[in-house]
């Protein structure tokens, strides 16, 4: 459990942030500048707040009024940063336990062979950290976090420096960490993918305060949107019991409103699954289309459309099970098709396009 | 052996002694100024900075004499070293040293701050997350990935110090099996006829000590930039 109520001013920047959060992960999403970093330094002492406090299970790390500041290396903080940062001259095991060195040993937190073991390590332990891959490395550095048996784990951005297949690679590893681990983990990131798959709970930061809290499904589909923003705009659906289709090598998820199929395949386990889709990818149909290439089609009925004051409107299908659901259409297309407030429409989404790389069970 | 004299041979141990005594004894100091100036902000830096430089931009001879001043028996300090541990400095081979370590400092704090001004930072913050506090991220961080550079920095500090004349003959004079140093040797075998062919032997000694160092300092350099070096 983290409370956290802080105010920062610096030239040209400002942050006020209040929330707290408990076991689980909490992701601070937002664009770069928007303060999410900075609260991940405060948490860990690294830079000190104007105001303020912070406390995580109990015990404050920071107070101003009641002048306190307890160093960062007291805090029992696991940071994990973008670019692992392991130490060069220490082989993995080393870098692995150079934590252990300060806490009461295994018995207070986790073992290494736990550790190696839940993110597949174990045979990394004699190797140095330049001979690793960059997924290896972010593995081992957040094994290194968790052997300083941490109170909270602070991730900055883990996966934004690994390619796709690296990301890929890790995501299943962070997952467990986030199910088998009773720690709150706040979680950095501005890729909507990522914590759409991976977050409890999402604080959307803007500017150096928090614009929006909630599970990912509300704060990451606004219900309110122009056109402007439509290679930002996603939906998030949640779907389950993934069947898998060897022929073709589809996979196939149900949701209230109909059957979403995907290319490649999801972890049998997956259940239930978050899918990302972005506004972009959607088509809008009146009747369900017969001759087409595309496989899933979605009814529901139009619950917003935005001002048109551009080329592009956003376009709000409320599907059945209460999901939402933006379409980018041309507002020539909305005239055209005569689209209005409460239409039943077809949402027709190109298995394709749906990016499963980094999708799974969330 | 190579038809080296007695005195020769006096020579050229005393300067290995003095410039190896020289070197090890300023690098705690040479490591921890170097720290100081790379990492803390405080008033007076700049001026502990060009403190530190001064030995290479004044004339040898200057600090020799203020070393002189200062270190000799009835100098301040050199009084109350003397009075306190029986530490004598003024015409001794330890005077020779502290001449050379001084002269060779500038040289070797500022090879080892580059270095410590180079390293990521962050890799330290990451040893605080873990627990360690401040001294032991400088043992266990700091101080292996700076090793290239205090490795240079000693090259260059016992590099100077076997070479070092001016300060030293001040300080300490020319005494032979006390305070004559290599170029001391040298500088005397000049003055007497005849002295030529020993002078010259010394030369080529000097420059086979130098070449052997710095061959020494590459493949030490080159085996830990192996062993650290960045990923990025």
């Amino acid at each position: 459990m983290i409370e956290l109520d802080i105010a920062l001013a610096r030239a040209g920047f400002s942050l006020a942030v209040n929330f707290t959060a408990g076991n689980g992960i909490t992701a601070l999403f937002g664009e770069s500048g928007a303060g999410k970093s900075t609260v991940l330094h405060l948490v860990a002492g690294l830079l000190k707040p104007d105001r303020g406090r912070i406390a995580v299970s109990g015990t404050v790390f920071t107070d101003t009024e009641a002048r306190i500041f307890v160093a960062p290396h007291r805090r029992r903080i696991g940071y994990v940063f973008q670019d692992a940062l392991l130490f060069p001259h220490l082989s993995v095991r080393q870098n692995l336990l150079y934590g252990s060195w300060f806490t009461r040993g295994p018995a207070d937190g986790i073992s290494l062979d736990q550790v190696t073991s839940l993110l597949g390590i174990a045979h990394l332990l004699d190797r140095r950290p330049q001979t690793l891959s960059g997924g290896e490395r972010q593995r081992v550095a957040i094994g290194r976090a968790l052997l300083a048996s941490p109170r909270i784990l602070l991730m900055d951005e883990p996966l934004a420096a690994l390619d796709i297949d690296r990301k890929r690679e890790i995501i299943p590893y962070i997952e467990r960490l986030r199910d088998e681990l009773k720690l709150p983990i706040l979680y950095v990131s501005h890729a909507i993918e990522e914590v759409a798959r991976l977050a409890d709970r999402v604080i959307l930061m803007s500017g150096g305060r928090v614009k929006s809290d909630g599970p990912p499904q509300q704060v990451l589909s606004p219900k309110t949107g122009s056109g402007d923003d439509r290679f930002a705009r996603v939906s998030i659906l949640t779907a389950g019991k993934p069947t898998y289709d060897e022929k073709y090598q589809l996979t196939q998820v149900s949701h209230p409103a109909g059957r979403i199929t995907l290319p490649g395949r999801l972890a049998p386990d997956a259940d239930p699954v978050r899918i990302v889709i972005r506004a972009i990818d959607v088509t809008l149909a009146l009747s369900k289309p017969r001759e087409l290439s595309i496989r899933t089609a979605l009814p529901g009925k139009v619950s917003a459309i935005s001002e048109p004051l551009g080329a592009v409107v956003m376009v709000e299908v409320a599907l059945a099970g209460g999901e939402v659901l933006a379409a980018a259409v041309t507002r020539k297309a909305a005239d055209e098709l005569g689209l209005g407030e409460g239409d039943q429409v077809y949402c027709l989404i190109k298995s394709v396009s749906i990016d499963d790389r980094l999708m799974a069970a969330p | 052996m190579m038809g080296f004299s007695e005195e020769d041979w006096t020579a050229i141990l005393l300067s290995l002694r003095v410039a190896s005594v020289a070197t090890l004894a300023s690098l705690p100091v040479g490591i921890a100024l170097a720290y100081v100036l790379a990492r803390c902000r405080f008033p007076g830096r700049t001026l502990l900075d060009g403190l530190i430089h001064l030995p290479l931009v004044m004339p040898p001879v200057v600090t020799g004499y203020l070393l002189l001043l200062s270190f000799g028996r009835k100098g301040p300090i050199g009084a109350f070293l003397d009075q306190c541990c029986g530490l004598v400095f003024s015409f001794r081979w330890t005077g020779a040293a502290l001449a050379a370590a001084v002269m060779g400092l500038p040289l070797m704090v500022r090879a080892i701050r580059l270095t410590i001004e180079g390293l990521d930072r962050r890799l330290e913050q990451a040893a605080g997350t873990l627990g360690a506090r401040p001294l032991f991220v400088f043992a266990t961080v700091t101080l292996p990935l700076a090793l290239p550079g205090i490795l240079a920095g000693s090259i260059l500090s016992f590099a100077k110090a076997l070479g070092e004349f001016g300060a030293t003959i001040t300080f300490v004079s020319n005494i032979p099996g006390e305070t004559q140093t290599i170029p001391s040797a040298i500088y005397t075998f000049t003055q007497v006829p005849g002295g030529d062919a020993n002078a010259l032997r010394l030369t080529a000694v000097s420059i086979v000590i130098s070449l052997l160092a710095l061959i020494a300092s590459e493949v030490l350099a080159r085996r830990l930039n192996r062993q650290v070096a960045s990923f990025s």
